[in-house]
């Protein structure tokens, strides 16, 4: 494949979204009040969304007979490179939310600055989804504070929430050898530039929402190598079994 | 019916794509919803691009195989092409396009401030598209699909979807 490197890129950012809007989507009928409901489902939707313009477009880039859907569908569990942030389980809506709001921050960072990416598609791509994106963050935000700042049980699930999943954001603002290429190119986000306004913004959010800002220093990672927690083989095994089990399947 | 600038649509393809609606809203015809951004016609073959009001629309698919469709009736070869860039917004929806939303009972998109106002601080500016009341709340951010939030009357007590804006 001539653009590898972009290749690359791009499922580095799409693999996250289509991670997250699949364990969204398992709300479907399941969220804990209707409102809720509709609103992770209404996010997943935008997010599978995204991921198809991405994919689209990484289709065409490998040539050969590759499509969204082969993309999504047919990989390994080693070929996906989503944070494990994103891969973590639902648990409880405290759980949820904690992993939607400390993603949505760092999204809606990193679509500000693709916006002004070289590369013209992706910069479309992310003119459409920070649109999306700023809703998000709005709705996930809001849940931090209201969840926070709420009843006693409330608090407590919703910081040991935020003290379960904190370890998965160093990852975000890792790099591999194709991001940095990009990088060097002007098509993709030095995301290392975007730490120290992401825990600005985290912060400043957990500090409304009365809650503690988790002081450990020790962060997992893996996911961008395509080494993933355990849950993510479930995650697979879940939305690739149609494709698997009856090949080229439509609707 | 007027566009606004940057859209190109062959004056014959006009009331032909006029009449394919939203099928989500289907009072709404294409046209006022502002998704067709070009339609060209040559040897009897259309070109049109339509551009996704959310990324995730299911409608869009849809929209792409009924203009198809419609085309197909009049004689016409075509091909539809989805375009990201420029991203979709509500201030595109034209006029008619609002009015019709209103009468179908969906309340239409306010400014970006004031939308701000209705869904992050419970301003009361929506109006209701049954009895006309500005004396209304939002219920969920979230409505019956991606572009709508749940609203309520407080003087009729008809509940009723918005039309978020986005921009
Ligand atoms: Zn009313």
């Amino acid at each position: 494949m001539k653009n590898k490197d972009l290749y690359n890129y791009i499922l580095g950012i799409a693999d996250n979204t289509l991670i997250l809007g699949q364990r969204l989507g398992e709300l479907c009928g399941h969220g804990p009040s209707l409102e809720t409901d509709i609103a992770c489902t209404n996010i997943s939707l935008d997010l599978l969304g995204q991921t198809r313009s991405y994919f689209q477009y990484a289709a065409k880039l490998k040539g050969e007979d590759a499509t969204e859907d082969t993309i999504a569908f047919l990989r390994t569990e080693r070929q996906y490179v989503n944070v494990l942030l994103v891969e973590q389980p639902n648990i409880d809506f405290a759980h949820t939310i904690g992993k939607q709001f400390l993603f949505d921050v760092y999204h809606y960072l990193l679509l500000e600055k693709l916006q002004h990416s070289k590369d013209v598609n992706l910069s479309a791509i992310a003119h459409k989804s920070i649109k999306e994106v700023s809703y998000h963050q709005r709705f996930s935000s809001d849940w931090v504070k209201r969840l926070g700042d709420g009843t006693d049980e409330s608090k407590t699930r919703m910081q040991d929430a935020i003290n379960d999943l904190w370890r998965y954001t160093d990852e975000l603002f890792h790099t591999t050898a194709s991001d940095e290429a990009m990088i060097a190119q002007g098509i993709g986000v030095d995301v290392k530039e975007l730490k120290t306004s992401y825990y600005e913004r985290v912060s400043a959010i957990l500090d409304l929402a009365k809650l503690d800002i988790p002081e450990s220093k020790w962060f997992q990672e893996g996911g961008k190598k395509g080494i993933h927690t355990e849950h993510m083989g479930y995650i697979l095994s879940d939305m690739q079994y149609m494709q698997r089990t009856y090949p080229n399947m439509t609707w | 019916m007027t566009v606004e600038q940057g859209v190109h649509i062959d004056e014959v393809l006009f009331p032909i794509l006029e009449k394919v609606s939203d099928p989500e809203i289907p009072v709404l015809s294409i046209l006022e919803m502002g998704v067709v951004r070009s339609a060209t016609l040559k040897d009897d073959h259309v070109h049109v691009k339509i551009t996704p009001t959310y990324s995730g629309c299911p409608a869009m698919d849809v929209i792409g195989d009924d203009i198809k469709k419609a085309l197909d009736e009049q004689g016409y070869t075509s091909e539809v092409e989805l375009i990201l860039s420029p991203a979709w917004t509500t201030d595109w929806i034209t006029a008619k396009g609002r009015k019709a939303l209103e009468d179908y009972g969906i309340a239409a998109p306010l400014g970006a401030e004031a939308d701000k106002g209705v869904l992050l601080h419970g301003k009361r500016l929506v109006k209701c598209p049954q009895c006309g009341s500005h004396n209304t709340r939002m219920v969920s951010q979230f409505g019956s699909t991606a572009c709508k939030a749940q609203f309520q009357c407080d003087d009729c007590q008809e509940p009723f979807d918005y039309f978020k804006c986005l921009k």
